[in-house]
């Protein structure tokens, strides 16, 4: 019995028959530390991530982010391609926004040229953004609550992001990995019922919305999951680069659609959600809220959309003059940042990018100290990662 | 120092020994909070090689900012990572890729590639296909896959 308590668990003084008695309890508690490997190949990951985890019991004592396992050299990539030829390579970061990602890089080109896309392009690119949205955010709704134990969500996620799905395969032909947006502009005119679609998913989906938060919203095993857990203030959420919603649930009203806007984004009224505790439930509350205001946008857009040319005036090959540029747009995760250098050929010399999902996980460890290990599987999925973008 | 606009982006040039006060300096004083992005260019025929980049944001005033820093192969650059923590994994990653030592870092490592990579694949000399005919030459026993 002693060599038994001795050998497996934290060392106690056992001398006696009489004391195992006493520290029988106090024993098997207090294990020692174990360090347990959560992934790559994990469900709740949203991929490839694997953490590390120091646990004291069900407690996380201490964690590390391992990533790298999707890892293609996009960035080297781009130095061997031409500027036009790269552009469907940005939709397979985040893959689930493959649409955010092409119009960052195409604004960011276009910078870089000097020139801007026509208004019609804008507007276009504004409402196909602004759905890409809402069906990332679906992704993100489906697969966290799946993770913390509700099974029904997803379906009627699913269900939904189906229909903005069909808009993209109507409007370019793909689902998934889009390119829908070129440089300059757009390669193919709105199709003749595109405001009719948008209309008519936008309409529907505002009670899709509230029949979501029917399930979730004031369900107590959801709150129960969900409330202080993951809590980040506003100041450590600035200090560690934290974008996108994980900021705005902390408290602080940033969203680059208004504080630097992009494409149409200056034309349309539209509000900026926060949260206060900066919690998982926060973080939720807010992802929903931007969900109807990305509706709103969408429905004010197709109002009134300018006709005209929907391309620029860029020749068939581009030679952006020699220099860099850094242009950020609020993709549905965060700040995405593109700094693009160019030494007047047709192949940009460096494209960096920032991607949101990347910096937004380097707040999972602060995140998730003190949690137990049914936590962690939340704050993965509150922080909305993809590992394609992660790793690039 | 050296100061410039670029497609009407403020870009500043500041000395590597210079860099932790500068950085303190724009974060405290100038209220450049907020660290979006650290990363690195490769210009291999110039003396000091790399520009490391940092692209700042300021909350307060709605500002982008550039600093550089022109580090030669070998010589480390002072870290940022203790100013602004978002540098921890970012300056790792300019580690990973170029190969450029970030002095003081807590956890200087490989991020993306694996422990045992060899080179740095974002420096302009490391060829593309260096890798791959280093593996088919040794596991294949053929020249090239080409």
């Amino acid at each position: 019995m002693t060599d038994f308590l001795n050998s497996g668990f934290r060392k106690t003084d056992l001398n006696s028959d009489a004391n195992i008695e006493q520290n029988v309890e106090t024993t098997v508690l207090g294990a020692d530390e174990i360090i347990i490997n959560m992934g790559p190949q994990h469900p709740s990951t949203h991929g490839v991530l694997r953490v590390k985890l120091k646990l004291d019991g069900e407690k996380v004592v201490d964690s590390e982010c391992i990533i790298g396992y999707l890892h293609r050299g996009v960035e080297k990539i781009a130095e061997h391609r031409t500027y036009q030829q790269f552009a469907p390579y940005v939709d397979r970061m985040d893959y689930v926004a493959a649409v955010s990602n092409g119009l960052g890089y195409c604004e960011a080109i276009e910078k870089l040229l000097g020139v801007e896309a026509p208004p019609r392009a804008r507007v276009i690119r504004t409402i196909l953004t602004e759905l890409q949205r809402i069906a990332s955010h679906l992704v993100w709704l489906g697969t966290h609550a799946l993770d913390i134990g509700a099974l029904t969500p997803i379906f009627y996620c699913f269900r939904e992001r189906e229909e903005i799905l069909k808009i993209f395969e109507k409007y370019c032909g793909a689902r998934l990995t889009t390119h829908a947006f070129r440089i300059g502009g757009l390669q193919y005119e709105a199709y003749d019922e595109l405001e009719k679609d948008t209309e008519r998913f936008c309409n529907d989906f505002e009670h899709k919305v509230d029949e979501y938060e029917t399930l979730l919203t004031s369900n107590r095993i959801w709150l129960g999951r969900t409330k202080g857990i993951g809590v980040i203030s506003g100041e450590q959420a600035i200090a560690i680069g934290a974008t996108g919603p994980v900021i705005r649930a902390s408290g602080i009203q940033w969203d680059i659609r208004k504080a630097a806007p992009y494409a149409a984004y200056d034309q349309y009224k539209f509000d900026i959600p926060t949260g206060k505790n900066g919690d998982t439930y926060d973080r939720y509350m807010v992802r929903m809220e931007e969900m109807r205001q990305s509706t709103r946008i969408c429905l004010q857009a197709i109002q009134n959309i300018p006709t005209g040319p929907i391309m620029a005036r860029v020749g068939k090959v581009l030679k952006p003059p020699p220099g860099e540029v850094y242009h950020a747009i609020e993709a549905p995760k965060g700040e995405l940042g593109y700094y693009v250098v160019s030494d007047g050929t047709t192949q940009p010399y460096r494209v960096r990018i920032r991607p949101p999902s990347f910096v937004n996980l380097q707040a999972f460890d602060t995140m998730v100290k003190g949690h137990l290990v049914a936590d962690v599987v939340a704050i993965i999925g509150t922080l909305d990662i993809v590992l394609g973008e992660v790793d690039r | 120092m050296e100061a410039w606009q670029d497609r009407k982006q403020a870009i500043l040039v500041v000395d590597r020994a210079h860099l932790v006060e500068i950085a303190r300096f724009t974060r405290d004083d100038e209220q450049f909070n907020f660290l979006a992005d650290l990363t690195a260019v490769d210009w291999p025929k110039r003396e000091k090689r790399f520009d490391v980049v940092l692209n700042l944001y300021s909350f307060p005033k709605n500002e982008r900012l550039r600093l550089k820093v022109w580090a030669a192969d070998g010589e480390p650059v002072p870290t940022v990572s203790h100013v602004w923590p978002t540098a921890n994994w970012l300056e790792r990653e300019a580690y990973d890729m170029f190969g450029i030592v970030f002095e003081g870092h807590p956890n200087l490592t490989r991020i993306l590639l694996p422990d045992g990579w060899q080179g740095f694949p974002l420096r302009k000399d490391y060829d593309i296909l260096t890798q791959d005919t280093a593996w088919i030459r040794e596991n294949l026993g053929i020249e090239s896959g080409q």
